[in-house]
């Protein structure tokens, strides 16, 4: 077998067994700690014979490895359970709700990807520098305020200040394309921010590495022009790491997404999860950890792929 | 002179300083220096590392790597001041006229592209050929360099040839636009030494063919001895000497010259074995963990008391992982080893504080054998304290007699081994391994990581210390000269086996085997036509056969 | 005497000044913490220099109090959390084989899951108690932790020098205080820095999510929570947590450069 194929058989297989793994670890989180489900949902108040009666209905009382099992069975199949606080069912719930994540995200990351692999680029063009400079002092300053505040800071100035854009983003099925778009501005401007810091820095630090290569230097002194170094001798080896980079902060925005959607009353994932933290619903918790995990843990995975498929050692060997 | 091609007058190069946590400063790594190469001829530039060698000839290019910039002078190609182009028609130079080879082609070839359209890519640029004219002037000039399959070698990834032929597929790269004038960066330092012969003779071949002038810069003068007509010595930056290759050679003028001319001269004569071996190594088998491979297979060997045992082999001989098995840090697989009459647990875990205290080691790198937090005064102190129990005043005055002994005298108690040249800190290792009072200290490539006059010093002074505490060597080295300095056994290692060993004179003298008679042959010397001697013999040699 | 740049005294001073105002709280503070002295969301005045809150409560003692519980709360994670994983890392790096890979693998899945999202879901069963949350960030934040520990160390255990300290017949001891920690300890104390900032932004989103430090005690992602109705009315209370974690997340990150510049510059500037 071709030695590409087995390391990609074998990174996949690592993904799903992470997944599988993750799996267990979000509902053995939500298992072996002190107290049940019974118990938050009913509060300390509850009475033994009302806890036990909400046990037996919830199949608490089955061992529970079984219980996972049910519960990954479940989840194969498409099937999330129903909420304990509405009894709704969570896959109707959380399929509309994904769909306006993913858009959320979607369009920040279209912002953010293009816009973070130029700034990148011109970094490292003008390197120690006034864009540089002004570059690595953005990303300090955004490091270090969490998303949240800078998503009010926006909201603030922009929404309230200039009223350029409506600070809640409401959303729903009717709206065009147009109406969307206007409605996740502020959000989508955040994340963008969020993610943008991140993504130049490393993009930054991937060409760099790239371009202190002694071969970049062999290509200058065959007397190729900046550009055409970059092209053709910069961009074949850097592109595996940019796209790394690329994935790795995308799988940072699912995560910003959480917070930004509270913040702007964006009804995706990220609200429908914490507000049923808050009311300690755990199959919605359960089903949503699992959903983020998931995501995270593919575009890391295809982080790993691309890095192998762009590694001519391992495309050509010997 | 119509026919001379570059022309460097007073050139003067700076350099920016980033030293971590303090301001940056200039400094000046190149001052006043001309020189001038006519057509067609070979000038070797020579020094230690810092000599700015490298610099210059990157700057017969107009070129500055990092920080690096050209402040003063002139540099003339073929009629133009470089330095008055601008940026366009200087690119239009670079990669036409002049070319450059580097050190490491492993690094300078970009890993994800072909070779073949590396090696035509200037040619192409520069619009000097079609692409077809270019791929069948590579292919020629493949076979000229003696590479495997030269039709189909430029189908490959740098990292699906060896670095030897890699070696020589930049000099196909740097040949194939026909420049007037090519920069040969130490294109053989990183090579072994039979293969290093090789890739000379190859380059010479190619210089001679096509007639193109060369700057070849390298630090061996027995290298540059054989390639170039004509040899400028620089020190820190500046011309020491300049003359035809046959005048530096047999009648340096400068004092600097006289040394590099007579390094690795030392003279010493091998003492006859007396008593009883102080280590004895008895068919020794070994392989790493996790691995199926034998990398020793039967080493035998004996050393004496005050004797130097010289372990010489190529990268991958096994001469280092012996170092590993007699110092207890790879457990053999078979056999067994016998030290000061006793026999030693395979294990370092099962030896005891005797046992670990008379065999030392000295290891390649100075900078990374010591603790970059401790002070020499702690480095050399530990040993003592550890075991001999000396403390406070005790040990501080059997410090500096150490230091004493190792020629470093007052004042480097308090420093941190960052604080130290290159030669300085191997000293202070050597120190710590004489604290302990050893019989036998294992010496792993001591020297070569130094410039040839400081590993002069080391050798000279590893040689006193034995004639005084009567301690045996146990030297590993790939470097026949320093063998020659030094010992009076050899062991010559081969592929993990001992290929021929015995008294230093039995083994340098002829009938030789294959795998020695090719080691000692390859080893340049300092003699004008020793190349062509080697490969004239070898001709006669395989036409014999 | 150590010469310091002007960039870490500033961020040293700052950074003093946060935590000496989160020690002294009670004496600093103009009014209490929860008692109502003016009406709801007053602009800023002699009395109130930062204005009131949502409840009408002084904003400049809650920031005061509030840096206490936040300082308190993301320093005893961040202690927790290095404690943890510089014992783990370093004993991985040391033993190395089967513990090394248990404890690594265990790492790895734990850091599949996004941090947040992981808090999340045990938050979702746990009662919301200081303590509990200590624990919780304090655990998750480990395995960065542990990743770099056992990184360095493992990298300083190969050097050539630890080799010449086990041949000379030092045991573990010697070993991992003399030789490998004194050449951990700048990345590490760098790192340090890093993770209390990220701890104070951690704490700050959880409060801010409801699922952190609970009222009535004050802090600052609690406070943003608090105030944040009045951002659409042009009200910018909810905004003055952000200078103060800002100020704090910046002094504490020009520290911690200062720190690794000043260590890695006495190996002679290699870096290692």
């Amino acid at each position: 077998m071709h030695p590409v194929v087995k390391l990609l058989a074998q990174r996949i297989a690592l993904g799903v067994l992470l997944l599988l793994a993750a799996s267990v670890l979000i509902f053995v989180g939500t298992e072996i700690l002190p107290g049940d489900v019974a118990q938050s949902v009913l509060g300390q108040a509850a009475t033994e014979q009302a806890l036990a009666n909400m046990r037996a209905e919830m199949g608490l009382d089955e061992p529970a490895h079984l219980r996972y099992f049910d519960w990954l069975g479940g989840v194969l199949q498409g099937d999330l359970g129903v909420a304990l606080s509405n009894g709704r069912d969570i896959a109707d719930a959380i399929a509309v709700r994904l769909s306006n994540t993913l858009f959320l995200a979607g369009v920040a990351a279209a912002i953010a990807v293009p816009l973070s692999i130029l700034l990148g680029l011109l970094a490292v063009r003008f390197r120690g520098r006034w864009p540089d400079n002004l570059i690595s002092g953005t990303t300090l300053a955004a490091i270090s305020v969490p998303e949240f505040l800078l998503g009010y800071i926006v909201m603030y100035f922009v929404g309230v200040q200039l009223g350029w854009f409506p600070t809640v983003a409401m959303i729903n099925d009717r709206m065009s394309l147009l109406a969307k778009l206007n409605a996740v501005a502020l959000p989508a401007m955040v994340l963008t921010m969020v993610v943008l810091a991140h993504m130049m820095r490393m993009t930054r630090a991937a060409i760099l590495n790239v371009m202190q290569s002694p071969y970049i230097e062999t290509a200058e002194l065959k007397g190729l022009a900046g550009l055409m170094v970059i092209y053709r001798h910069a961009m074949p080896n850097a592109i595996a790491p940019i796209v790394n980079v690329v994935m790795i902060n995308l799988a940072y925005l699912v995560v910003g997404v959480v917070v930004i959607e509270v913040v702007f009353v964006y009804p995706g994932m990220g609200q429908y999860l914490v507000d049923h933290v808050s009311k300690r619903d755990v199959p919605v918790v359960q089903a949503c950890g699992l959903i983020f995990a998931t995501v995270y843990i593919g575009l890391n995975m295809v982080a790993d792929i691309v890095s192998i498929l762009a590694n001519p050692r391992l495309r050509h060997p010997k | 002179m119509s026919d001379t091609l570059l022309d460097i007058r007073d050139l003067r190069i700076e350099a920016t300083v980033y030293p971590p946590g303090a301001a940056p400063f200039d400094t000046t790594i190149v001052d006043d220096v001309s020189l001038s190469l006519e057509k067609g001829r070979v000038m070797g530039l020579i020094g230690e590392s810092g000599a700015g060698k490298s610099t210059i000839g990157l700057a017969a290019m107009a070129y500055g790597r990092g920080g690096i910039r050209i402040t003063g002078g002139e540099i003339w190609l073929g009629g133009r001041d470089l330095r008055k182009l601008g940026p366009r028609r200087l690119r239009g130079v670079r990669g036409r006229e002049v070319t450059y080879v580097a050190q490491s082609a492993a690094a300078a070839f970009n890993p994800a592209r072909r070779i073949m359209d590396q090696v035509i890519e200037a040619t192409l640029h520069h619009g000097l050929a079609s692409r077809r004219e270019a791929e069948a002037r590579a292919v020629d000039l493949f076979a000229k360099l003696d590479l495997p399959e030269p039709e189909t070698f430029g189908r490959r990834y740098p990292h699906q040839v060896s670095g030897g032929q890699l070696q020589r597929a930049m000099t196909a790269l740097a040949l194939c636009p026909r420049p007037e004038l090519v920069v040969f960066d130490e294109p053989t330092t990183a090579l072994d030494v039979t293969t290093q012969i090789d890739v000379l003779a190859a380059i010479k071949d190619a210089i001679r063919d096509t007639g193109v002038a060369a700057l070849y810069i390298t630090h061996d003068l027995a290298v540059i001895a054989q390639v170039s007509d004509e040899i400028v010595v620089l020190k820190d930056g500046r011309v020491v000497e300049r003359g035809e290759t046959h005048q530096i050679i047999e009648a340096p003028r400068e004092d600097y010259t006289r040394a590099l001319v007579s390094v690795r001269s030392i003279e010493h004569k091998e003492k006859p074995p007396a008593g009883e071996p102080v280590l004895r190594v008895d068919d020794i088998t070994a392989r790493y963990p996790g691995t199926r491979f034998d990398v020793l297979k039967g080493i035998d060997v004996e050393l004496h008391a005050g004797q130097t045992l010289a372990v010489v082999g190529e990268s991958g001989s096994g001469k280092s992982t012996l170092a590993r098995v007699i110092t207890g840090l790879l457990p053999p697989r078979a056999g067994g080893i016998d030290f000061a009459g006793r026999t030693l647990a395979p294990a370092l875990r099962g030896r005891d504080k005797q046992d670990l205290r008379e065999l030392q080691m000295i290891y390649q790198m100075a900078d990374v054998a010591m603790n970059p937090r401790h002070t020499v005064g702690t480095i050399i102190g530990r040993p003592l304290q550890f075991y001999f129990g000396l403390r406070g005043r005790r040990k501080a005055e059997r410090v500096q007699e150490l230091l004493d002994a190792i020629e470093l005298g007052e004042g480097f108690v308090d420093r941190y081994p960052a604080e130290l040249s290159g030669g300085q800190k191997q000293r202070v290792c050597i120190a710590r391994a004489l604290a302990a009072e050893p019989r036998l200290i294992i010496c792993d490539e001591v020297t070569s990581a130094l410039d040839p006059l400081v590993a002069d010093g080391i050798l000279r002074l590893l040689l006193n210390l034995q004639k005084r505490e009567n301690v045996a060597y146990l030297f590993i080295t790939h470097d026949i000269a320093t063998v020659r300095a030094i010992a009076d056994s050899i062991a010559v290692m081969y592929q993990g086996e001992v290929v021929r060993y015995g008294p230093k004179s039995e083994v340098l003298s002829p009938p030789f085997d294959a795998y020695t008679d090719l080691l000692l042959a390859s080893v340049p010397e300092m003699k004008l036509g020793w190349l062509e001697d080697v490969l004239a013999r070898r001709r006669m040699e395989s036409a014999g056969h | 005497m150590i010469r310091i740049p002007p960039g870490a005294a500033i961020g040293l001073i700052v950074t003093g000044a946060f935590f000496l105002a989160a020690l002294l709280a009670p004496w600093i503070a103009p009014y209490s913490m929860t008692e109502i002295v003016g009406d709801v969301w007053e602009p800023r005045s002699a009395e109130h220099l930062l204005g009131t809150d949502n409840l009408g409560r002084d904003l400049l003692s809650r920031m005061i109090y509030g840096a206490r519980t936040t300082i308190f709360v993301a320093g005893m994670a961040t202690a927790l959390a290095f404690t943890l994983g510089t014992v783990l890392g370093f004993t991985a790096a040391v033993i190395g084989g089967w513990v090394d890979q248990l404890m690594s693998r265990g790492v790895d899945l734990l850091m599949s899951i996004p941090t947040l999202i992981f808090a999340l879901v045990v938050l979702s069963v746990m009662p919301v108690t200081l303590p509990i949350l200590i624990v919780v960030m304090g655990v998750l934040d480990s395995t960065r932790v542990y990743r770099l520990g056992r990184a360095v160390a493992v990298d300083i255990n190969v050097q050539d020098f630890v080799e010449a300290a086990r041949l000379r017949g030092e045991g573990r001891i010697w070993v991992i205080f003399r030789e490998i920690l004194p050449n951990a300890l700048s990345p590490l104390v760098a790192e340090l820095g890093l993770r209390f900032i990220f701890a104070i932004l951690f704490i700050s989103t959880l409060s801010f999510l409801g699922l952190g430090v609970q009222p009535p005690l004050a802090d600052w992602g609690g406070i943003v929570r608090e105030n944040r109705e009045g951002i659409v009315y042009g009200i910018p209370a909810a905004l003055v947590p952000a200078i103060s974690i800002a100020a704090l997340a910046i002094s504490v990150n020009l520290v911690a450069d200062w720190v690794l510049g000043r260590t890695t510059s006495l190996k002679g500037g290699r870096g290692v």
